[in-house]
């Protein structure tokens, strides 16, 4: 275990580039990213784990960036909602509304981007369990729900039309 | 002309890329290098002596810039519509969480850590916990100041007590009516304070720049009016102040007046030069900026054998907390609309505003006309018990309709909502006619609800928009104007209104996202449910304004008389010969001859917009025309309940608005669905919990429960469209509205389900399994 005192440059791989930051090792990765790093998208909701408006993607799997601590991502993969291009699940929000004010979005599609990914197909009992990590003040959910089904039904589609990897010449 | 080229259609937003990609800059994603930081230490009791503040240590810990207390600014005084409450507390403090102290340091870990250094000691004095007890003989005076604070003339304070306003209503002969009625009910009804809970905790960053203006980015509904608040409360001219908002991460409410801004300039005052960011950490955006007012009521209704309302007599208390802020205009709009949509010739109510050690309370989505519904609507419905007659059907009988006369006496015009409408609609979704409760095989009790209500602005009679339409070298119009992105949407229906009005594609259409004091036309606030309606009939003006122009200067080049001409599709042309015209692109920034001469300039159009014909009230009376529409509609829920447990799950919900003309389907309807969301909160687990010394014991969003995904039910949304005369297109303003129907047809619903009148929000698993168990012997 490596011991951290003082200020001291972290390397890291944001949204697939390299990148260096100075840091405090009391730091939140929420905190380096916004401060440091200039990645504004995730939001500080709470601070607490309670809200998910900064929740980013560590190796693949939506956590939320306020409960870690920056030191704890070093050769880490992070994405970021910067880090997605014109996501299929980012264009459902945009097409059904999943959003209003705006402030929870990142967080939320960063979370809806790993769920369709691990549930490609509609289930309720994930999307609670998953999305309830998630507060939206603004929606009443109505909008996000019918992001979700679009979104898979998208990425289906496009599953259907795509020949699988190992199919291709 | 046709309507209905661009209106009704739903187009994403223009800020979805923004917002889905996560590049939108909110006022904390801007903050420049070489801010300074400000953090607050907030009093640990709701009433308390300030016996001492030592900010010795604080100010030699390292990066500190400054520390400061009350005594930093002796006189200062800041309110919106009163003047009562200094920028850090002064001799006394009045609720858990009030501002004793700020730090200012180079970094916000430095200045978190020195706050902590900060030594402060108090008294602690015995806090006041409800209305009731500050209006009780003997109560402890909060405000001793009361009477000599500079306020808003239509404020009514009573010096020496703990009313901050008081708002009668007299309307009528309520005691004969009384006095003669065959049916008499009467019942109380109350809740807690409780918050916003937007996503986006408040923030100001201000900077007082050497050249000698203040700035202020914030996150605020209500750039113009903290302009006004900090010119006054500062000693400032307004013309030494600019006020940024960019879009706002959730209102509700709770970001219009003014907030974090004030204490945000007078620290950056002591450090020109230097923006200071003040930043709410979420507990004390629950707990120390102000939240939503508490309630205690009490309700009687006279009413004949056939449940025609022949008076009611109502007596609301808001719970203000420890400072005025908006609630005394929420109780003044309380009183307004204190009957609900209903027929009732005669009135006596009093809304009083009253101070307690409660956090202090401000705007809320719905604006006393959440409170006043649920009183309202739970005084009926025992009314429709004691006649055994259907809630709905109580409500049809007495809906109000143009014609009568609101409880200010003004009289409901032809523009007021068709109420009867909304009703039958929401039944039919819910399939009210086919039974209102049912036991469940497993147990459970499945139970409806419905309820009605309505809305007028609670706004100055002189409440305005401005709005200024320029073109781009494509062609394109963007339209600016005073408005707030809060998540509304306004500026999409903005840019449909606009397009209609120039027949333009609304893709050519852009609205500029930020307001600004400096640039923005002036715009009363982002709030009211107003902008859609009066930003509006700005934008339309603007456009017909800018039409005018392009038609005077294209009759040149065409050489026709203007009213030939005749625009559309980005282009101006002959009536009746389409194809003689002149795209607007060769026309908006001035026509260019062959050989070089040009005429015209840049077009500007220019659009403004005043409220029309309000008036005061009557001080003994309420008599007066305060309102300027009325936005009327129905709202009803089933729900399922547990009788073992108390549990209770709103399964569907269902909304019916008269909104005059929908703008934007897509948009209305979502303010809506977020709107009933909001009211199922409010209704079944949303309010402060309070320890015996008042201090919030879940002042987080870890205790405070916010709904979750899951937890939302079924949504039913339906639109009336009786048009809004005055309104741009007809439309009238739609974003509070949904919310204030929701408490009264839950409370209803979980009453018939639990056998038991349930009088107290909010309505949880706890409060349900109690009640039930006082009902069985």
């Amino acid at each position: 275990m490596t011991e951290r005192k003082g200020p001291y440059e972290l390397r890291l791989r944001v949204n697939g580039e390299e990148r260096a930051a100075l840091t405090r090792p009391a730091e939140t990765l929420l905190r380096l990213l916004r401060e440091r790093l200039g990645l504004t998208g995730p939001k500080c909701g709470c601070e607490n784990g309670d809200c998910g408006a900064c929740t980013v993607l560590i190796d693949g799997v939506p956590t939320k960036s306020c409960m870690v601590l920056a030191v704890e991502c070093e050769g880490r993969e992070l994405t970021t909602i910067e880090g997605l291009r014109d996501h299929p699940v980012q264009r459902a929000f945009s097409a059904e509304n999943g959003f209003q004010c705006g402030f929870c979005t990142p967080g939320m599609i960063m979370n809806a981007v790993a769920l369709v990914r691990a549930h490609p197909e509609p289930n309720e009992e994930a999307d609670r369990n998953w999305m309830g990590s998630n507060l939206c003040r603004c929606t009443g959910y109505e909008g996000i729900r019918r992001a979700l089904a679009a979104a898979r039904a998208e990425l289906a589609a496009r599953a259907g039309l795509m020949p699988r990897a190992k199919e291709r010449p | 002309m046709d309507h209905a080229r661009y209106l009704g259609g739903s187009p994403e937003r223009t800020d979805a890329p923004a917002k889905t990609g996560g590049a939108l800059r909110y006022t904390d994603d801007r903050v420049r290098p070489g801010t300074l930081h400000a953090a607050l230490l907030y009093s640990p009791y709701a009433h308390a002596r300030i016996a001492s503040v030592d900010l010795s240590r604080a100010e030699a810990a390292p990066g500190v810039r400054g520390a400061f207390s009350g005594a930093d600014w002796p006189d200062t005084l800041i309110g919106l519509y009163m003047g009562d409450k200094p920028p850090l507390a002064r001799e006394t403090v009045r609720y858990y969480g009030e501002p004793v102290a700020a730090v200012v340091a180079d970094s916000e870990a430095e200045t978190l850590a020195a706050i902590r250094l900060v030594e402060a000691s108090f008294e602690a004095l015995p806090p006041l916990a409800s209305p009731r007890d500050s209006l009780a003989p003997g109560a402890a005076v909060l405000h001793p100041g009361l009477g000599s604070y500079r306020r808003i003339p239509a404020i009514l304070p009573e010096p020496g007590t703990n009313v901050a306003n008081r708002t009668r209503i007299r309307k009528g002969d309520p005691e004969e009516a009384f006095a003669r009625a065959p049916v008499v009910v009467s019942g109380s009804f109350s809740f807690p304070p409780g918050d916003h809970a937007a996503m986006e905790p408040r923030v100001a960053i201000a900077e007082y720049g050497l050249d000698g203006r203040l700035t202020v980015t914030s996150s605020t509904q209500s750039p113009f009016g903290v302009r006004t608040l900090l010119a006054k409360g500062l000693g400032l001219p307004e013309r030494r102040i600019r006020v940024i908002a960019p879009p706002v991460g959730g209102g509700f409410g709770g970001k219009a007046g003014i907030q974090l801004e004030p204490l945000a300039c007078l620290l950056a005052m002591r450090f020109p030069g230097r923006p200071v960011r003040l930043a709410n950490a979420r507990e004390a955006d629950m707990v120390s900026s102000p939240g939503r007012p508490g309630l205690e009521s009490t309700v009687r209704i006279a009413a004949e054998r056939d449940g025609a309302i022949l008076a009611m007599d109502i007596e609301l208390l808001f719970d203000s907390g420890a400072y005025a802020d908006y609630a005394v205009n929420v109780s003044r709009a309380a009183a307004v609309a204190c009957t609900g949509p209903y027929k009732v010739p005669n009135v006596k109510a009093d809304a009083l505003c009253v101070y307690t050690n409660h956090p202090f309370a401000t705007a809320f989505r719905g604006f006393g006309h959440i409170e006043l519904s649920y009183a309202t609507e739970r005084a009926l419905d025992l009314l429709a018990d004691e006649l055994g007659m259907d809630p709905a059907a109580l409500r049809e009988k007495n809906a109000a309709q143009p014609g009568h006369t609101t409880p200010t006496g003004a009289v409901l015009d032809p523009n007021t909502g068709d109420l009867p409408a909304c009703i039958a609609l929401v039944k039919e979704r819910l399939g009210w006619d086919e039974g209102r409760r049912r036991l469940m095989p497993d147990g459970k009790v499945r139970a409806k609800g419905l309820a009605c209500f309505w809305k007028a602005p609670a706004i100055p009679t002189f409440t305005d928009a401005g709005a200024t339409l320029a073109f781009a070298e494509d062609g394109s119009a963007v339209l600016t104007t005073g408005v707030v992105e809060i998540g509304q949407g306004c500026f999409d229906g903005l840019r449909l209104i606009v397009a209609e009005a120039l027949r333009m594609d609304p893709s050519m259409v852009r609205v500029e996202p930020e307001a600004d004091t400096d640039r923005s036309p002036h715009d009363w606030t982002t709030a009211a449910s107003r902008s859609l309606f009066m930003a509006g009939r700005a934008a339309l003006g603007a456009a017909e304004d800018a039409v005018a122009q392009l038609k005077r200067v294209a009759s040149a080049p065409l050489r026709c008389p203007e009213e030939d001409l005749e625009i559309g599709d980005g282009r101006i042309y002959l009536r009746d010969d389409p194809a003689h015209g002149l795209p607007i692109s060769a026309v908006a920034l001035g026509y260019v001859y062959e050989n070089g001469n040009a005429i015209g300039g840049p077009i500007i159009g220019r659009g403004r917009y005043i409220a029309r014909g309000l008036s005061g009230m009557d001080p003994e009376s309420g008599e007066g025309r305060p309102g300027l529409e009325w936005t009327m509609g129905a709202e009803g829920v089933e729900l399922e309940l547990d009788p073992r447990d108390g549990s209770c799950r709103v399964l569907r919900s269902a909304c019916a608005m008269d909104v005059g003309k929908v703008i934007h389907p897509a948009l209305a309807r979502g303010q809506l669905v977020g709107a009933m969301a909001m009211g199922i909160g409010y209704a079944t687990r949303e309010a402060f919990s309070f320890d015996s010394r008042q201090g919030v014991q879940n002042a987080s969003l870890r205790d405070y429960k916010l709904l979750r995904y899951g937890e939302d039910p079924e949504y039913f949304v339906d639109f009336v469209e009786t048009p809004q005369g005055d309104g741009p297109y007809g439309a009238r303003g739609l974003g509070e509205q949904g919310i204030i129907g929701m408490p009264g047809a839950i409370a209803q619903a979980a009453s018939l389900a639990a056998g038991v009148q349930l009088c107290e929000l909010p309505i949880t698993p706890e409060y349900l399994w109690t009640s039930m168990r006082k009902e069985r012997p």
